[in-house]
């Protein structure tokens, strides 16, 4: 950083130029500069002058957007630090171009206590480039028994309740669930799968789980589920949100649900799916690659279609990361045997960007699925870029093209369902709160 | 003579007929060469066979190591038991010790679909796929095959009726490949609980009836039905499958006059097939494939070696 400074201030202003300004909520595409001072956005548009001392990053015509916004990814931390810190998440999420994160409960021990959750945002802090919005347990330790402080964990900070990648299975307990979190006009998001259909499953049931002997999870496991807690949602009033959706029958479940909510009200259904669901399909398990281990399981091809015309058409709410570190030898085993579950962190604007370049998605609908879409879904003011909002920001070049490396990749976990995959999008800077992050 | 440029034998699945004919034509003459007490007892001499079962079967590994002995190998048996995979050992870890070994076939069982796949990435000897999971079984197939071209002199146009527990069974699904690939007619027969989703993908016609099932075929193979099938709900009892899916005279009746008889082996008397079928001495060739066995993993074994020296 130079060393000049402007009296009276912390840092020097920062002056972003030369770059298509591009923010969905407020319909901003227009082409020209941003400043940034004392790290909040203090100005944005065409013909702004350079202030007396400030950095100037020439941005060579590339997209400024708000700094992305993931409502969905595990953390090693706590509990799992030999899959990743939180510290190494950050800066994977910071070449991802992401600046706020919402980390999911089930870590060890569980995200069921305030002071943990509070933890957890701090420890956000402390990384000074990611914000975490802890996501709070429904129940205690997330084993699906009694409900967790609900509305202690909200006060503390939680932004929605669940057990992250386990399913509610008691239509008993997500109905009480639903009820009580109402009162705290706080949001259910489950892990959408029938856990007795699931159990033993690793891949979704058809042709090809058949051909390789792997253990079929029928993809109905998941409309049966979503139909479930649509229903339960409609008779308490309650607000759900259905997590990494990815078949065509729970969208048009979700999409019908929708339509009733928006005409009748009285209860609330969102969603939100993740890269490897509409970029990939169960072929990428190949000669079983336990990279392809997901769950859910990568689906048939006539899904991930589904699931892209469900991003194009509002359906789906955001697109999350679902990222979820494992080692090496969480992964170096047989497919069956081996640990759920992908990177998503560094992948997730370029793969977003692919479904753009192909033509499926406008620029502005997958942004805002990236950023104010899921910040109102989280009740997050990030999202957006305002005259002083706190300037958390993503430049990328939406065409310079790279591959993604298993062992290359920013950050611990290495595991990531798009090893070889060739994108097109990458970040050259992030900012949290003014500051740069990530980019020379 | 035709390529076989593989260094291992992994699946039946993208196999090609050219291949296994000459598989099969290889197994054929080992079977002459047994029955004379005559095998090329120098082809493996001075190379070292691994049988890595991490699941027990007295059968198949006895059926390789008699394969490998009669072609001068020298052969080591690892099972499970015995090694250190249940302390905690990972099957890579496993990997690294037969490379340091100069292990040069490893024949390979797991419990695990895809086990010997992940082990061929990381060892430097051929892997042999002696059954994983519930995936493949390549060399039951290639035995099977062999038997029924044997007995019929051929296998294309042949309508073979696979029945009983497909779901499970690594058995079924290396010989459904196999003999589409060889021009068989293949159907499946079981309940609907014991047969794989979307499994006519494969290339099968789909009976949940024996009588219909089995209606003028030329093969009826049967397979094993697991004691545990019944405890997970699949099946309601052993006495209800028998009564529906085991195969007795009177099923039998349906298929053509002349229909062999298979089994991989081991039976279950009583529930899958009848002890008087099992035993039938003219259409039972189930002692028969245990004979086929050990040719046929002769010229797998002949096979492999071969390539890996054109290769080395």
């Amino acid at each position: 950083m130079p060393e000049s400074r402007v009296p009276g201030t912390l840092s020097p202003d920062t002056l972003i130029e030369r770059v298509r300004l591009f923010d969905p909520a407020t319909g901003l595409d227009a082409p020209g500069a941003l400043l940034i001072r004392d790290g909040i956005i203090a100005d944005l548009g065409g013909g702004l002058g350079r202030p007396d001392g400030a950095v100037v990053v020439d941005g060579a015509g590339a997209v400024l957007c708000p700094g992305l916004v993931d409502m969905r990814a595990q953390l090693g931390e706590p509990g799992f630090e030999y899959r990743e810190t939180i510290a190494s998440a950050a800066v994977a999420a910071a070449f991802g171009g992401i600046t706020t994160l919402a980390c999911l409960p089930d870590s060890r021990p569980a995200l069921d206590d305030p002071a943990l959750v509070r933890l957890l945002r701090a420890r956000g802090e402390e990384t000074g480039s990611l914000t975490i919005l802890p996501y709070g347990a429904l129940t205690r330790g997330c084993e699906g028994q009694d409900l967790a402080e609900i509305g202690l964990l909200r006060e503390a900070g939680a932004v929605a309740f669940t057990d992250g990648g386990r399913a509610i299975a008691s239509a008993r307990l997500m109905r009480r669930a639903l009820a009580y979190a109402r009162g705290f006009g706080a949001r259910i998001v489950q892990h959408p799968e029938d856990p007795s259909l699931a159990e033993g499953g690793t891949a979704t049931e058809g042709e090809m789980a058949t051909r390789l002997g792997l253990p079929g999870i029928p993809a109905a496991a998941e409309a049966i589920l979503v139909a479930r807690d649509i229903r339960l949602a409609e008779l308490t009033g309650g607000s759900v949100h259905f997590a990494h959706v990815s078949t065509g029958e729970a969208l048009a479940l979700i999409r019908a649900a929708k339509d009733r909510a928006t005409r009748n009200g009285g209860f609330a259904v969102s969603c939100d799916t993740a890269p490897p669901y509409f970029d990939l399909n169960e072929t990428a398990i190949g000669a079983f690659r336990s990279f392809a281990r997901l769950s859910p399981p990568l689906r048939a091809e006539a899904d991930r279609l589904a699931v892209v015309a469900a991003l194009a058409d509002g359906t789906i709410d955001a697109i999350a990361s679902d990222h979820q570190p494992r080692d090496a030898d969480d992964k170096r085993l047989p497919y069956t045997q081996a640990a759920a579950g992908g990177t998503g962190l560094a992948t997730l604007l370029a793969v977003t960007l692919a479904q753009v370049h192909g033509g499926q998605l406008t620029l502005a609908r997958a942004i805002a699925l990236l950023t104010s879409e899921p910040a109102r879904l989280l009740g997050s003011e990030a999202g957006t870029l305002r005259h002083g909002a706190a300037a958390d920001l993503c430049l990328f070049d939406p065409e310079r093209a790279w591959r993604v490396e298993s062992g290359t990749l920013p950050g611990k976990a290495q595991n990531t369902p798009f090893d070889g995959r060739a994108l097109e999008g990458r970040v050259l800077g992030t900012w949290k709160a003014g500051r740069r992050v990530f980019g020379a | 003579m035709s390529s076989f440029p593989r260094r291992h034998l992994l699946q039946i699945e993208g196999m090609e007929r050219p291949e296994i004919d000459a598989v099969l034509d290889l197994a054929e003459s080992y079977v002459l060469l047994n029955r004379t007490g005559k095998t090329p007892r120098d082809l493996l001499r001075g190379r070292t066979l691994i049988n890595l079962f991490f699941e027990d079967s007295t059968r198949t590994r006895t059926s390789f190591e008699l394969a490998g002995k009669r072609l001068g190998a020298d052969v080591l048996n690892m099972s499970v038991s015995t090694s250190s995979v249940n302390k905690g050992e990972t099957l890579l870890d496993t990997a690294a010790t037969l490379n340091a070994m100069h292990c040069d076939l490893l024949v390979v069982r797991h419990d695990q679909s895809g086990a010997p796949h992940l082990l061929a990435q990381k060892v430097e000897a051929s892997v042999v796929n002696a059954g994983d999971g519930t995936h493949e079984h390549p060399t039951q197939a290639l035995l099977d095959a062999l038997t029924i071209r044997r007995r019929r002199g051929r296998v294309e146009g042949l309508s073979v009726a696979i029945c009983g527990d497909v779901m499970h069974s690594r058995v079924a699904r290396s010989n459904i490949h196999l003999l589409l690939t060889m021009g068989a007619r293949v159907r499946v027969v079981g309940p609907p609980t014991l047969l794989p989703a979307e499994i006519e993908r494969l290339g099968v016609e789909v009976f949940h009836d024996m009588a219909a099932g089995l209606a003028g075929v030329d093969v009826v193979m049967m397979l094993r039905l697991q004691r545990e099938r019944m405890a997970r709900g699949l099946v309601p009892s052993a006495r209800e499958f028998f009564r529906f899916y085991g195969l007795d005279q009177a099923k039998l009746a349906a298929a053509a006059p002349d229909a062999l008889v298979m089994h991989p082996g081991p039976m279950n008397r009583g529930v899958e097939i009848a002890s008087d079928v099992a035993d039938d001495p003219i259409r039972s060739v189930i002692r028969e494939q245990v004979e086929m066995g050990v040719a046929v993993r002769m010229a797998v074994l002949d096979r492999l070696t071969r390539a890996a020296l054109a290769n080395a």
